[in-house]
């Protein structure tokens, strides 16, 4: 037993350190191809900050129960930080030409990585405030909670009172980019590895005992408020690293990037990959965001032999793709991992019965004809 | 003086057009124990409807064909999105009902580009009336009439009437409900009907005095009028109507002491406060957790 045990580490280790070489490898050649590659390096990198978004938001909605809506806002958060704090002193007032610049903040530029845990601990910072009240109520009134509170943080930042700090609905433009690949990936690495860590200790454990049933997870001696407080903050604090790692890959940001839809896009990868599975959420963003940019046809005016179909136009990708969305809360809800997490154990068992359901069919139809003869 | 009549005019007014949408709401959650996210974009849908309807009929078939478009559109979206789901977890049906939401909305974007569009003027609607020293138009005065006019006539139903009562039955407990004959889905979606019928009629007293339609139109007003149903109370048609009112009127306030961007925050901060203080609403029934 215990040496079985031992093997399946070694196993599990050999694998490991071969994905990441064969990963390494994978990014190695896109950064060295940056110039022709740049197009799939984009989505990659869209791909990966989507992912940590959408494993922290599944902290809080798949592992701890609690259905929050308010991603959009405290990705904004993390992002108008980073932003402010990265924007190269010189290029400030080219950015903020139109209302000038606070004074406070005008010449303190911080390095990136800096930014991005500021921008994370200011998001942290809100959702403890905002957790206060808003974590006593149940299941629908916290997403209508949650979701008002996003909405009131874009109008704060868009209104006229913030333009010195946010440039008001103007945006900030000229933030400071990813120089390769590996710094999105490393950063996303990070990040999701830590929530992995969470989610396995015995605060993880405490996050699904609320998650199962809050009345005997109280009466095992969790102390709900505490642990979903927890949960909320840790969940934001990587969603506000997620927007600020959004905010460097786009560049130009404005209040108008971080509406409801963007919300709606994280829940829809949350729910393609299955609610409270990591692995899934990470495909799930991959998928999506790749799929995308692959139905971008749809947006496009489409002539076959000469006709102009009326019915691609801009718009439709969209339509496209909230109808996907509904066909898997209907008839696929468990989503692509249904809870379960992708390991080498499971994919071997997945394989092993694939294997012996091949076989079965086989058998079947050899008796088949054997009976027919 | 004459100010805060003529300001409080229009927050009677937003008022009333909101608690119309939010009895759509409590009805609906009052039987379902759903947020029904896609109320908000059955009334932005109602405003494109009529957009339509008026460019090719008179007035007043206009209006008939969005009321009945609106209605159908609510009952379609009940049995397409909601039946399947009778009996999966709470959270699933609420995902259903985001995604009705977003569907809705980009189909809007597709359909009608995300341009606002205006809204057509019903004769005799935007009539300027002069009363003392207050100006406002016609539809001003008239919301608040339709709304408790409408409201009255609603309770009367539920009271008074077989499918009133059979709707209480399956709102108090749908499986014993079942089992003293009532038909679930035919109730069910009776009560989207009326509550999509009520949303039209308050699409068209809103966007009158808007005079503009965009996909995302409904969506703010939408969550507004749940916060307001939450207010009266859930499940509770007097309350929704008293929400709506507290909400315009509160909103308008806001607005004229120049307070616009927090008009909105307005909304939530409210929904934490009654939510936190008492949590059944203005008129809402104690409920009991049970283990």
């Amino acid at each position: 037993m215990n040496n079985n045990v031992k093997i399946k580490n070694i196993r599990n280790l050999i694998i490991s350190l071969i994905l990441i070489l064969a990963t390494f490898a994978i990014l190695s050649f896109l950064d060295s191809n940056s110039d022709e590659m740049g197009y799939a390096i984009s989505i990659i990198e869209r791909s990966l900050i989507f992912a940590v978004v959408a494993v922290s938001m599944n902290l809080v909605n798949g592992f701890t129960g609690l259905f929050s809506l308010g991603q959009a806002g405290f990705m904004a958060i993390g992002a108008y930080v980073t932003a402010i704090f990265t924007i190269p002193i010189a290029k400030r007032p080219s950015v903020y030409y139109i209302n000038g610049i606070n004074e406070l903040i005008a010449n303190i530029e911080i390095p990136i990585p800096v930014a991005l845990i500021l921008g994370g601990l200011v998001a942290a910072g809100f959702a403890a405030l905002i957790g206060i009240p808003v974590l006593r109520l149940k299941s629908d009134y916290l997403a209508i909670a949650t979701l008002g509170f996003a909405e009131i943080i874009r109008a704060i930042i868009a209104s006229p009172m913030m333009d010195k700090i946010t440039n008001g609905s103007y945006g900030l433009k000229g933030i400071p980019a990813f120089n390769n690949i590996y710094e999105v990936f490393i950063l996303s690495f990070i990040c999701i590895s830590l929530m992995v860590l969470l989610i396995n200790s015995s605060y993880g454990r405490a996050f699904m005992a609320i998650r199962e049933n809050e009345i005997a997870a109280e009466s095992v001696g969790i102390n709900l408020f505490k642990m979903k407080e927890l949960s909320f903050v840790i969940s934001s604090f990587f969603t506000g690293v997620g927007g600020g790692m959004l905010a460097m890959f786009m560049r130009s940001i404005d209040s108008k990037t971080f509406q409801l839809s963007l919300t709606y896009d994280i829940l829809l990868i949350v729910i393609l990959g299955g609610i409270g599975s990591v692995s899934g959420s990470i495909l799930g963003a991959f998928i999506i965001t790749a799929g995308k940019e692959l139905l971008r046809f749809f947006d496009e005016p489409l002539t076959i032999g000469g006709v102009n179909i009326p019915l691609f136009k801009p718009g439709l990708r969209m339509v496209v793709f909230s109808i996907l969305l509904m066909l898997i809360v209907l008839f696929w809800n468990k989503g692509l991992m249904g809870g379960h997490e992708i390991t080498y154990d499971n994919i071997g068992k997945f394989f092993k019965n694939l294997q012996s359901k091949l076989r079965l069919k086989q058998a079947s139809n050899n008796k088949q004809t054997i009976k027919e003869r | 003086m004459d100010t805060i009549l003529q300001h409080g005019l229009t927050g009677i007014s937003l008022g009333g057009a909101y608690a119309l949408i939010a009895i759509g709401y409590t009805l609906v959650y009052g039987i379902l124990r759903l947020i029904n996210f896609a109320h908000g974009d059955i009334f932005m849908m109602a405003g494109y409807f009529m957009i339509f309807a008026f460019a090719n009929f008179p007035w007043y078939i206009a209006i008939i064909l969005v009321l009945i478009a609106t209605v159908i559109l609510g009952v379609a979206i009940e049995k397409a999105a909601y039946s399947p789901l009778r009996n999966a977890p709470r959270m699933s049906v609420m995902i259903s009902a985001i995604g009705v939401s977003y569907l809705l909305q980009n189909l809007a974007t597709y359909l009608f580009t995300a341009l606002p569009m205006s809204y057509p003027e019903i004769p005799g609607l935007k009539k300027i009336l002069i009363i003392g020293n207050l100006t406002a138009s016609l539809v001003t005065f008239i919301t608040p009439i339709v709304t408790i006019v409408l409201s009255a006539g609603l309770i009367i139903l539920i009271n008074n009437t077989k499918i009133g009562m059979s709707m209480r039955a399956v709102s108090r407990d749908y499986e014993a409900a079942q089992l003293m004959g009532i038909k679930l889905n035919t109730t069910i979606s009776f009560t989207f009907a009326v509550g999509s019928l009520l949303a039209a009629i308050g699409s068209i007293l809103y966007f009158t005095d808007r005079m503009m339609v965009f996909p995302f139109s409904g969506s703010l007003p939408g969550l507004k009028c749940f916060v307001a149903a939450v207010l009266g109370g859930i499940g509770s048609i007097p309350g929704a109507v008293i929400g709506g009112f507290i909400l315009g009127i509160g909103e308008t306030i806001l607005i004229a002491c120049g307070q616009s961007t927090f008009s909105d925050a307005f909304t939530f901060v409210l929904l934490i406060i009654i939510l936190l203080f008492r949590p059944t609403g203005i008129f809402g029934e104690k409920v009991i957790d049970k283990v």
